[in-house]
């Protein structure tokens, strides 16, 4: 251990920063984000098959590993290994690309769509504290502004896809799904800002801490939490707002053109979006990685507690993503008008309302 | 580098690694994917690349033109974006402003709201948001 101290310690404060933050999100991305998105499909088919009463994928295994007494045959069970027989599935296959195609656009537009995805994550705290460093990638003093702006490039991909695949059902797809996109970006706008009335900081941590002490958000403000989850929908192209690959429709939206890993960006990037505003959702409403007992609201003094801490916020976390797994499979799809009007006629008024009664409630505790 | 800068370093390396796990899937699924169909043909045919091989010809423009709707939206959705940044400073400052001059920091939002209602109301009047019309 010593010459690894020995190692940081030679380093400048500059090049500790980033030696720091690289380990971080190599650790977040490819620990973390990419298991979770890859375990997230799983769930979505074992508890889609549930739902209507099927059995779902338990048939994928790698050779041999039925002869494993007991635990083998649960794990086929359970799909364990569906995921990876999935990627590598994707990888396989030929890479097609049609000859109508626009191809610089065709080949950029799963990038740019899996790139935002990954880039929300930066500015949430997965947790408090691990020796001396901070959880998260990016402390930076405007958050949620970063988060918003790197959420409105997300809409690129898509709108590319359609484009880029010069035909009619994606160019439909993607037409559709940039108006629902950027409509529900205000709704969600709007929805936070009491959130940040009562805050006063635009940075998530102090979010947090404002949390730990006075309490989660959800309480305070559950209407800005109720326009947000359903914003979060409609921003993820998440059922019951699925409108740019509506498969009954548009036979798949942006995807119909799509192969291999080429689609397997777009889907990984649906569910790492999903997954990065789930942790959104928990820093802002349900307190972060803080637990409002056995001392879990403090920043971490040990490895033990900052470990519970990251622990906390991923079982928060996978809670919500429960939640979207579950609506998918409960509610049909909304008509596209349904989808605009609830945006612009229903949200908009309610969270300029929502803002203006968190304002004068504010006014009225100062005044006493 | 300053620390106003700094704070966007790891943003800068999270943006390279995004990127390169993208391209480099991207990569790595043409190579294996071109690999295996190699071994199969000797040459592509021309056939092969369209949309449906054995199947109708596509007809018509792929992108058909689409409703004027559509860029009503994306402009309204300019003008009530810049609103919601504009608030957000606001928001940051209110209760600190609350104790020194609370009629200032509510009215001058407040009445910023209402001249914005104003024009939303308009657009709802002129149907900007009915998609059946």
């Amino acid at each position: 251990m010593d010459w690894i101290n020995n190692l940081i310690a030679g380093l400048s404060a500059g090049q500790q920063l980033a030696l720091f933050s690289l380990l971080k999100i190599l650790a977040a991305i490819f620990l973390v984000l990419l298991p979770i998105v890859a375990y997230t499909v799983l769930v979505e088919r074992k508890v889609s098959a549930f739902i209507q009463d099927r059995v779902g994928p338990n048939r994928t295994a790698p050779p041999f590993i039925k002869y494993l007494p007991v635990i083998g045959p649960l794990l086929q069970r359970l799909g364990i290994f569906q995921p990876l027989a999935d990627g590598l599935k994707l990888f396989l296959k030929e890479d097609f690309s049609p000859s109508h195609v626009r191809t610089i656009y065709f080949w950029l537009a799963p990038v740019l769509a899996m790139v935002p995805a990954l880039l929300t994550i930066a500015v949430i705290p997965f947790g408090s504290k691990l020796g001396a460093e901070k959880m998260v990638i990016a402390d930076l003093n405007v958050g949620i502004l970063y988060t918003f702006g790197i959420v409105s490039l997300s809409v690129y991909g898509i709108v590319l896809a359609g484009y880029a695949a010069n035909s009619k059902y994606p160019f439909l797809g993607g037409i559709r799904s940039s108006a629902q996109m950027i409509s529900y970006e205000i709704a969600m706008g709007l929805s936070v800002i009491p959130v940040f009335m009562m805050v006063g900081d635009l940075n998530l941590g102090a979010v947090i801490d404002y949390q730990a002490k006075h309490g989660w958000f959800i309480l305070y403000a559950p209407v800005s939490f109720a326009m947000f989850l359903v914003a979060a929908f409609a921003e993820t192209n998440r059922l019951p707002f699925d409108m740019p690959e509506s498969e009954s429709e548009l036979v798949a939206g942006y995807n119909t053109e799509y192969s291999s890993m080429k689609f397997g960006l777009f889907f990984m990037g649906e569910y790492a979006a999903m997954v990065a505003v789930s942790g959104m959702m928990v820093t802002l409403f349900f307190g972060g990685w803080t637990l409002p007992f056995w001392g879990l609201d403090q920043p971490a003094t040990s490895l033990l507690l900052s470990a519970a801490h990251i622990g906390v916020f991923l079982g928060k976390t996978l809670g919500l993503l429960l939640l979207f797994i579950w609506v998918r499979w409960m509610l049909p799809r909304f008509r596209y008008d349904q989808l605009m009007d609830l945006g612009w006629k229903r949200f908009i008024p309610l969270g300029l309302a929502n803002i203006v009664v968190t304002a004068l409630v504010l006014l009225l505790l100062n005044r006493n | 580098m300053d620390g106003q800068l700094q704070q966007y370093l790891p943003v800068l390396i999270l943006a390279v690694v995004a990127i390169a796990f993208a391209v480099g899937n991207l990569v790595a699924s043409y190579l294996i994917g071109q690999w295996i169909n190699r071994r199969r043909l000797k040459s592509i045919p021309a056939a092969k690349n369209i949309p449906y091989e054995c199947g109708m010809l596509p007809i018509g423009a792929g992108n058909n033109r689409l409703s004027v709707k559509f860029y009503l939206v994306a402009m309204l959705f300019i003008l009530f974006d810049i609103e919601v940044v504009f608030l957000y400073p606001w928001a940051v400052v209110y209760r600190e402003m609350l104790a020194e001059n609370a009629g200032l920091i509510f009215g001058s939002m407040f009445s910023f709201i209402a001249i914005l209602f104003v024009g939303y109301i308009y657009a709802i009047k002129t149907q900007a948001f009915d998609w059946k019309v």
